[in-house]
């Protein structure tokens, strides 16, 4: 059976056995691709390139375009600095964007090269950009570098260019689907909020089939709205991990103030979230969203015996977790363990951030758990062996798990290599949480069904 | 819309890389780096190194490096194992900051430590990853002293990124191979009258395929490598009387210096499309010279060629005329794809590969009609291009070549890591037709 971890524990300090995390440039590259007619460009070896891009089209099943500049053993020993050169001239020569997005990798950060004065000192075709951001994954994860690559957009293009703000709303929405940027900017509009969402992937790795490709899909962020950022009076960053920075780095170039929330799943965050589009532009809760949270709950309180009680593991991006964590305690379940493979502190500060966070949602709720950041799969298989569970959420990857202690397994997150239309679909907003309940009582109660004996078999559950 | 043309300007670097066979005289170039700022397909040492090992079922593969060049790599490979399952896990030193400044040898070996610990398997793999060849561990040393203490083998697979593309990488786990498979000082292993099977991952079990033929040839696989091999098995490796050698671009090497090292001669075969794989068992059965072999061969070829003849013929007459391209990653299996779509009736019409040899580009422009594109570490936007001025209605290639094909409206057959159901022998004749039928003659192609 496809089960090599040993049910006893021990301390391990040798690295990390089956990861949930990734590393930074594929964050980078994944913000990236949410600017419209912007090329991600890799600075370091050709194969990060190819394994980022490969893992993004497993992920979204669409062309995911990145450059790369191709080091070779003379890089290694004399610095990057001729390879970005030849490829910032070759990027705009042969792929014409708008804008090219540089991040590093450990090879390039490992030599030390000085991407800044690098692109300073390159030729940039007229009117073209080139923006960077320093994305080394000996530190943080694929989150990290999404955060980084979002902060480095607000500082090379937001400007704050008027005397009084204007009223709109910038919302920054984290490494999520293109199907939840959708909802969520979906929501924006239904308030009625004049909003600016960066980074944008919704209409560039969902695009649509035209029997063309498009280097560049409809979608993405526009330049000139990420410049007019600096100008809104409020940033929302969805979540701490994924957009905190960029947000703060707003409030510092741009004097625009920031609040950070919840990514919006489940009930309890988004009500917070259009509480606060509410606020700030005095509006009124729309009757449609009204309606879809009426649903909602009601859908809640119809099946809520199916969840009650039931022991719970979740892993992934913290993001994500922490308000999914949230949202199934709100349904009566157990999230008994909750572990992330990002780490959960600040370089430098406290590294218990989001062990707290998650504590204090469980003691809440009442509920005894473990938390655990910087954690990888090995371990929380090793929990679950010893004390097992009802479900497990996460991406792709606990399928291992799922299928070696034959656990129900609601797939969440990412990367997502196994199934299809995820990313299509939100899992965000009133109607998100609504599809998390029909995957999760569906995986229960298919696993009911299997399970039972025939004089148990159900016909209404 | 600009962007949605294919992009006609080929930068005048690649122009070298791209011939149209009957068009140009000159050799086509290959075996180069890429062009700084291109978005090329290619992987890197590395990723080719984990390719030809991964397969070695009850190794601890262990790669030195920051924590991303182990997640890319954890079980993507379809390489099926008939006994253990230890490859299937992500073992990753996940280098930090710290290791990065003061080196990474001390985590290295705590990282051995505990993992032969919890496995106890004899076989551990340490990959070196680009930062490793920056940073200068010594890998060597640590793995020596690893070795030493617990008394098994540590191989270190020298695989750093940057030093080449991803044929460098083969070479790597050829040579990482090599020291695992050298006998014992003074012991040589006696000659048996079996083979090894070089150039087979085992992808949907492609390797068991050929090894019942084989077997009912009368002819015995010593180790494939290195689908479903094994520490004892490939220790074994050095007894067989002959290496055939499937996947020349990874394996050619292995096989020249198991030749050179313990007399074992080798022959190139391959197992795709009918028409190879009875030219390839007949190549085998003959290298033997027994007359009992030979018989038994053709009583197969002549049995399994009558079983699937009607299925191919049913295929041929509904795919005549159809243009496929093909862009994968070695140039040996770009030849075995150009013979096995002409059985089907499909004329090759763009040809492409990430790591061709010279040798290989030259056969393959002997094989191909006259207009048919050749190209070498192509980037997209030349595969478009190409592609849709050629006409093409199917495309084979990798994961990245996917979705773009599905976004020009073109069929896809992958021929590389994500193939669902094996492509070899007899069988896999039909198989291959059969996922090209399926893809090609989709209802969904009409709604576009
Ligand atoms: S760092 Fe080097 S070894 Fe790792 S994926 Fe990148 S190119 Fe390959
Ligand atoms: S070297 Fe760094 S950037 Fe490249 S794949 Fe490995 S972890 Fe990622």
């Amino acid at each position: 059976m496809l089960d090599c971890t040993p049910k006893e524990i021990k301390e391990r300090s040798g690295g990390m056995i089956n990861p949930a995390k990734t590393c930074q440039p594929i964050g980078a590259m994944y913000a990236a691709l949410g600017i419209h007619n912007c090329m991600p460009h890799s600075h370091g070896s050709q194969g990060c390139c190819s394994y980022h891009r490969m893992h993004l089209t497993r992920h979204f099943r669409d062309p995911v375009m990145a450059t790369t500049s191709s080091f070779t053993e003379g890089a290694s020993v004399f610095g990057g600095g001729a390879n970005l050169k030849t490829s910032i001239k070759n990027v705009f020569a042969i792929y014409n964007p708008d804008i090219m997005a540089v991040h590093t990798t450990c090879l390039s950060e490992t030599i030390g090269d000085d991407i800044p004065s690098l692109i300073k000192s390159a030729e940039i075709p007229e009117g073209k950009l080139v923006i960077h951001a320093n994305t080394p994954s000996y530190q943080g994860s694929h989150i990290t570098g999404f955060s980084n690559m979002t902060k480095g957009m607000v500082s090379y293009l937001s400007e704050a260019t008027t005397d009084v703000k204007k009223e709109q709303v910038n919302i920054i929405p984290g490494f999520v689907n293109p199907g939840d940027m959708r909802e969520i900017k979906k929501m924006a509009q239904m308030m009625g909020a004049k909003f600016i969402m960066f980074p944008d992937t919704s209409g560039v790795l969902d695009s649509p089939m035209t029997g063309q490709f498009n280097m560049y899909p409809r979608g993405g962020a526009r330049v000139e709205a990420i410049r007019d950022a600096g100008n809104s009076k409020l940033t929302l960053a969805l979540g701490t991990y994924a957009s905190a920075d960029a947000a703060i780095q707003l409030e510092r170039k741009c004097r625009v103030p920031s609040l950070t929330l919840k990514t919006p799943i489940g009930v309890k965050a988004t009500d917070e979230f259009l509480m606060t589009l509410r606020q700030a532009f005095a509006r009124e809760i729309p009757g449609e969203l009204e309606e879809e949270r009426g649903q909602l709950v009601d859908i809640m309180v119809d099946t809520h015996y199916h969840f009650y009680g039931k022991r719970v593991a979740i892993f992934g991006d913290p993001d994500i977790i922490i308000a999914l964590t949230e949202f199934v305690t709100g349904l009566g379940m157990k999230p008994v363990y909750v572990l992330t493979g990002t780490p959960g502190g600040t370089i430098g500060g406290p590294q218990d951030i989001f062990e707290k966070e998650i504590k204090s949602i469980l003691e809440q709720a009442g509920v005894q758990g473990k938390a655990k950041a910087s954690g990888d799969l090995f371990q929380l298989h090793q929990w679950i062996k010893n004390e097992p569970v009802d479900l497990l959420m996460g991406n792709t990857y606990g399928k291992y798990i799922a299928r070696a202690e034959d656990i129900p397994f609601v797939r969440v997150g990412f990367p997502i290599l196994d199934r299809s239309v995820q990313t299509y679909l939100p899992i965000t907003g009133y109607r998100g949480a609504m599809r998390l309940l029909e995957m999760i009582s569906n995986a229960l109660l298919d696993r009911v069904d299997r399970d039972a004996a025939d004089e148990d078999f159900e016909l209404v559950m | 819309m600009k962007a949605a043309e294919p992009a006609g300007i080929i930068v005048e670097e690649r122009s070298d890389f791209i011939r149209t066979k009957g068009r140009q005289k000159q050799q086509l170039k290959c075996d180069a780096d890429s062009i700084a700022g291109c978005v090329s397909q290619r992987a890197c040492v590395y990723c080719g190194a984990r390719v030809v090992l991964n397969p070695v079922t009850d190794a601890i593969h262990l790669v030195h490096g920051p924590i991303g060049c182990s997640s890319y790599t954890w079980d993507i490979r379809g390489s099926l194992s008939s006994s253990a399952d230890l490859y299937r896990f992500s073992f990753s030193t996940d280098l930090k900051e710290h290791d990065v400044i003061f080196g990474g040898e001390k985590k290295l070996a705590r990282a051995i430590d505990e993992l032969v610990q919890k496995y106890p398997s004899k076989l551990v793999f340490v990959y070196s990853t680009c930062i490793v060849g920056v940073i200068g561990d010594d890998l060597e040393a640590v793995c020596k002293a690893a070795a030493q203490r617990h008394g098994i083998e540590v191989i270190p697979v020298q695989s750093s990124g940057f030093i080449g593309n991803k044929s460098a990488g083969y070479r790597a786990a050829c040579d990482a191979l090599l020291r695992l498979l050298r006998p014992p000082e003074g012991k040589g292993l006696a000659k048996t009258r079996s083979i090894n099977y070089l150039g087979d991952f085992n992808l949907a079990g492609e390797v068991w395929i050929i090894k019942n033929y084989l077997k009912e040839m009368g002819v015995e696989v010593n180790v494939a490598f290195t689908g479903d091999s094994n520490y004892t098995s490939l220790k074994k490796a050095a007894r067989a009387s002959l290496n055939i050698v499937q996947c020349a671009g990874s394996m050619y090497y292995l096989a020249e210096k198991m030749e050179e090292l313990y007399g074992i001669p080798h022959m190139n075969i391959s197992f795709l499309g009918l028409e190879d794989t009875s030219a390839s068992l007949r190549k085998i059965a003959a290298a033997f010279g027994d007359a009992a072999i030979m018989s038994k061969t053709e009583e197969l070829i002549a049995r399994e060629t009558a079983r699937v003849k009607d299925a191919i013929q049913w295929y041929r007459r509904k795919m005549e005329g159809k243009k496929a391209a093909i862009y994968v990653g070695g140039g040996f299996k770009a030849i075995s794809l150009i013979k096995q779509f002409r059985e089907i009736g499909i004329d090759v019409v763009m040809i492409g590969t990430q790591t061709g040899r010279q040798e290989e580009y030259d056969t393959i422009t002997d094989l191909v009609d006259d207009g048919t594109v050749i190209l070498d570490d192509a980037n997209p936007s030349e595969l478009e291009k190409f592609m849709t001025e050629k006409g093409a209605h199917l495309l084979v290639g990798g994961v990245k070549e996917r979705p773009l094909a599905y976004k020009l409206g073109m069929a896809f057959i992958d021929h590389n890591h994500d193939r669902k159901h094996p492509l070899s022998g007899f069988v896999g004749a039909v198989n291959f037709a059969g996922e090209v039928y399926s893809t090609l003659c989709s209802p969904v192609w009409n709604y576009i």
